[in-house]
């Protein structure tokens, strides 16, 4: 005789925490998308259903062609960081190139910035006034090109996003095995045709992925296109316009406009998981490429290319530093150094350095928690819901960061919950923003862990909780703690987000040196960039020694 | 204390997917019993619902007719040796083994002095303070099953524990786990996919396929007395050869050689198929009365050769023959074979009935 009944599952620890996190998603993501869709498509006056706010963007060219800008600058900055990043990897991985850790410090370093610094400091050295326009003009009667517009966002977001290009490619060359290009070079194919026939197409989905993460960012970047692009206007700097000036009485434009930038990013997202599906091959590199002697004058442009890249890449900050000493008078640069702007800078920004330290180290504490149980029941308790929940906690990272920004504001800036002007808002729209990064570096950790280690623990008594706590956590540490310095890293330097959340109490370094830019105290921004910038390298030191073998990914 | 288990009309799907239709199986108190079969066959799945890991979508489980269906893993008091051993990474070796007594919440000094015990029972007492990355795969799975014994568990569950090692250790390792489980003296439920192992080592062996249990018995039984032609063919090596069975002369007939058989359960003329073991046959050069035979390859083994013969009506046997200081038989040569006939057995045409009954 047999029996069938339903399967009963005991109610163990993980179904509450799966419907915690599930909970913290409909209160923080969910409910303030779809009250900003309400907010788009609803007249706040008559309480009717209306497209009016799209007719609106659409039907004025002042808005829309915001939309055009913005794809043009972003296709073009992502056209050229694969262009600039990838011979640059490929060179890294096939030849012996002088000071190569140098350089590769260089370059991470150059990414890890906030992209607007970068485009103060090109103001600063080429702008109406910069330094190299005035030399020019001055001995030798050239006028530089503008910067402003087009141009400047281009060369500022290339050279500051490249370096996700190069790490990203990095790690797919070395999965390639050095057989593969004996192999061409045998059958006679070699040089810059071997890079092109054999190579490149390898590596397509990376350079896909990298793609991506280049438009995706270049995309949402608030900071450079408001400082250089002047004239130029792209779609994070009208949010933000519209959503400042209209605070208080509509919000409703802003609202159709985010929606307009999530349906377009998340049509970029899914095109590009279908291209990079396609062209994946598996691949497992017995022997890494093996860099060779680069001799005569193909090793003299190689390494001509590579300081030239990195050089142009890192300028802009090593000019910031440089300008952090010099001398101010008023708001204007004289003649000589002084530690003055330093002595301005600490005065001025009160709570603003500790504000960088609590704000992202608060997130950063529930990042990694969040991040290792999302992680673990989206890996090691599949059902509907774990399903949902990994869904959902990969839906921000398409969401430009000042959408997540006005989301949040307009969600939670009038009772039952009263968010705006707190920390605590920053804190949800950082941790919003980063744990789909940080939930995949834990998932891929979790993965290499065998299930058997913790049906051992089972098995030997242990309840479930305790199994995850004693045995998962302690091997998935490295990983996670790996992941979230760097996670601290980008979260200091982070402005898109911050620029609509902060008040005057939790303002944070980078709106600081934002706003000190805006008010031309270019001494005491200086100063504070180059703080920042110190937060940044004690933080890569500090990877180093805890990533051990890891390398930086973002 | 040790325990039987009984397993009622078990029931696994995966989806759609039935990997275990309905499985009825006891285990002694105390026995070392083996799940063998090939890959895909289910004694895996079966191991993991005993152990707790995998849901049971039908049927009933008891230790000592206690069900066990509905409780939790951790208190269903067994000890588990994992294929890859799943030693905690971050733990040395005397962590590991205490990791289980630390759950139980044992008094401090017995915690000591029983993670010591099996320490030297394993011997691996000098490796107490080495991390697992220092270990060989040996040491690693002396200390698995230390930690797997140490808690004194109702029931020890072994799933292909000895795939990762060389040859020469599997022997060592098989010995000792053995002589480990008398010495304990606990239930024992081992799960391999070789056969030789699973007869060094077991009481009884439960061969599996397709999620139905074939043949439960004594190493001896399944090898001697198949219940159907995958046993025969899965467990040591055998030659299949089509018969005809004639009930009036109670004898078999293959191509044109014929003997008397007198233990088949069979009433009617039928097709039938033999298995006869390659040692069951001998060969002769005048061996008066055997199969015609050519001998068409032989392989030189150590003690023994093995010889491919072509049997009269074309078909391909294999011999076993202990090795001699010269080669016995060349290719080319001709001789007879001779076949063990009480040894033999008889199989229905189809292969699910073994029709040979012991005397």
């Amino acid at each position: 005789m047999r029996t069938e009944r339903n399967i009963r599952r005991k109610p163990e620890i993980w179904s509450p925490i799966t419907f915690l996190v599930l909970g913290f998603y409909a209160l923080f993501l969910v409910y303030p998308l779809l009250n900003l869709l309400v907010q788009a498509v609803i007249d706040k006056n008559t309480g009717r259903f209306t497209l009016e706010y799209f007719i609106r963007f659409f039907g004025k060219p002042y808005y829309s062609n915001t939309l055009i800008n913005s794809f043009q600058v972003t296709l073009c900055v992502t056209v050229l960081t694969v262009a600039l990043g990838t011979p640059l990897a490929y060179f890294f991985a096939r030849y012996r190139i002088r000071g190569k850790t140098v350089l590769r410090i260089l370059i991470i370093l150059s990414s890890m910035s906030a992209p607007f610094i970068g485009a103060y400091s090109w103001i600063l050295l080429l702008g109406r006034s910069g330094v190299i326009t005035t030399f020019f003009l001055n001995v030798m009667g050239f006028r530089f090109p503008s910067i402003y517009g087009f141009a400047g966002i281009l060369i500022v977001l290339s050279l500051q996003l490249y370096p996700l290009i190069f790490l990203y490619v990095g790690g797919a060359l070395k999965n390639v095995d050095n057989s593969l290009l004996e192999a061409s070079e045998n059958l006679g194919c070699s040089g810059l045709k071997r890079f092109l026939v054999i190579v490149v197409p390898l590596i397509v989905p990376t350079l896909f992925a990298g793609g991506l993460m280049v438009f995706m960012r270049s995309l949402a970047d608030f900071g450079t296109p408001m400082l250089i692009g002047e004239g130029y206007r792209t779609f994070p700097v009208t949010i933000f316009n519209e959503f400042i000036s209209e605070m208080g009485n509509d919000d409703g434009f802003a609202a159709a406009i985010s929606i307009i930038a999530i349906l377009i990013t998340t049509v970029i997202f899914v095109a590009q998981r279908r291209l990079s599906t396609r062209r994946s091959f598996t691949m497992n590199s017995m022997n890494r490429i093996r860099p060779v002697e680069a001799r005569g004058i193909t090793g003299f442009l190689i390494h001509l290319y590579a300081y030239a890249l990195v050089g142009l890449s890192i300028l802009p900050q090593a000019y910031i530093i440089y300008t952090s000493f010099k001398k101010v008078n008023g708001t204007v640069f004289v003649p000589g150094y002084s530690l003055g702007s330093y002595a301005d800078a600490f005065g001025k920004v009160g709570r603003a350095i500790s504000n960088t330290v609590i704000i992202p180290g608060l997130s950063l504490a529930v990042i990694v928690v969040l991040a290792a149980l999302i992680a673990y029941i989206t890996v090691r308790r599949r059902s509907l819901f774990t399903g949902i929940a990994d869904s959902v906690s990969m839906v921000p990272y398409i969401i430009p960061g000042s959408v997540v920004g006005i989301t949040l504001l307009i969600a939670f800036n009038k009772p039952p919950i009263l968010l705006s002007g707190t920390m605590l808002i920053m804190i949800i729209g950082l941790v919003l923003r980063r744990l789909p990064y940080t939930i995949r570096s834990s998932a891929a950790v979790l993965q290499q862990i065998p299930l058997s280690v913790e049906e051992a623990a089972l098995s030997l008594g242990s309840t479930k909780w305790n199994a995850f706590r004693k045995i998962t956590v302690p091997m998935m540490a490295a990983g996670i703690v790996s992941g979230a310095i760097l996670s601290w890293v980008t979260m200091i330097s982070e402005l898109s987000t911050a620029i609509l959340l902060y008040v005057g109490k939790t303002k944070t370094l980078t709106v600081e040196i934002y706003t000190q830019i805006i008010r031309g105290n270019y001494g005491i921004a200086a100063a504070l960039s180059t703080i920042l910038t110190v937060l940044t390298v004690i933080s890569l030191l500090v990877f180093n020694r805890v990533g051990g073998e890891n390398e930086i990914s973002m | 204390m040790s325990v039987n288990i009984s397993i009622r009309n078990a029931v696994k799907r995966y989806g759609n997917a039935t990997i275990i239709p309905d499985l009825t199986l006891e285990v002694g108190d105390k026995e070392f019993f083996t799940l063998l079969g090939p890959s895909g066959c289910g004694k895996t799945t079966l191991l993991r619902m005993i152990a707790g890991f995998n849901t049971i979508e039908a049927g009933d489980f008891f230790f000592n007719g206690k069900r066990i269906n509905d409780m939790d893993v951790s208190r269903r008091n067994i000890g588990m040796v994992f294929q890859n051993y799943a030693i905690f990474p971050h733990y040395t070796v005397k962590q590991n083994v205490e990791f289980g007594l630390k759950n139980r919440r044992l008094p401090r000094a017995e915690t000591e002095a029983l993670t010591e015990e099996f320490l030297e029972l394993m011997q691996i007492r000098e490796l107490r303070d080495r991390m697992p990355e220092r270990l060989s795969g040996g040491q690693q799975q002396r200390v698995a099953l230390a930690r797997a014994i140490v808690i004194k568990p109702d029931v020890l569950l072994m799933d292909e524990p000895l795939s990762n090692l060389d040859a020469k250790l599997r022997l060592e390792m098989r010995q000792a786990i053995r002589r480990l489980q008398k010495e304990v003296g606990i239930t024992t439920i081992y799960v391999t996919h070789d056969q030789e192992e699973a007869m060094a080592i077991s009481d009884r062996i439960a061969v599996m396929k397709d999620g139905v249990i074939q043949q439960v018995g004594t190493p001896q039984e399944i090898y001697h007395r198949p219940a159907n032609l995958f046993v025969a063919t899965f467990i040591g090596r055998t030659n299949l050869i089509d018969a005809e069975y004639r009930a009036s002369t109670k004898t078999v007939r293959m191509h044109s050689f014929e003997f008397p058989m007198d233990r088949l359960s069979l009433e009617a003329d039928a097709p039938v198929v033999l298995s006869v073991r390659p040692e069951d046959l001998q060969m002769g050069r005048d061996a008066a009365g055997g199969i015609r035979s050519t001998v068409s390859d032989s392989i030189f083994l150590g003690m023994n050769t093995h010889y491919m013969v072509t049997a009269a009506g074309g078909q391909v046997i294999e011999i076993i023959h202990e090795s001699a200081m010269d080669a016995l038989f060349k290719p080319g040569d001709a001789v007879d074979l001779r076949i063990r006939t009480e040894k033999i057995n008889v199989f229905s045409k189809d292969g699910t009935r073994n029709l040979t009954h012991a005397n």
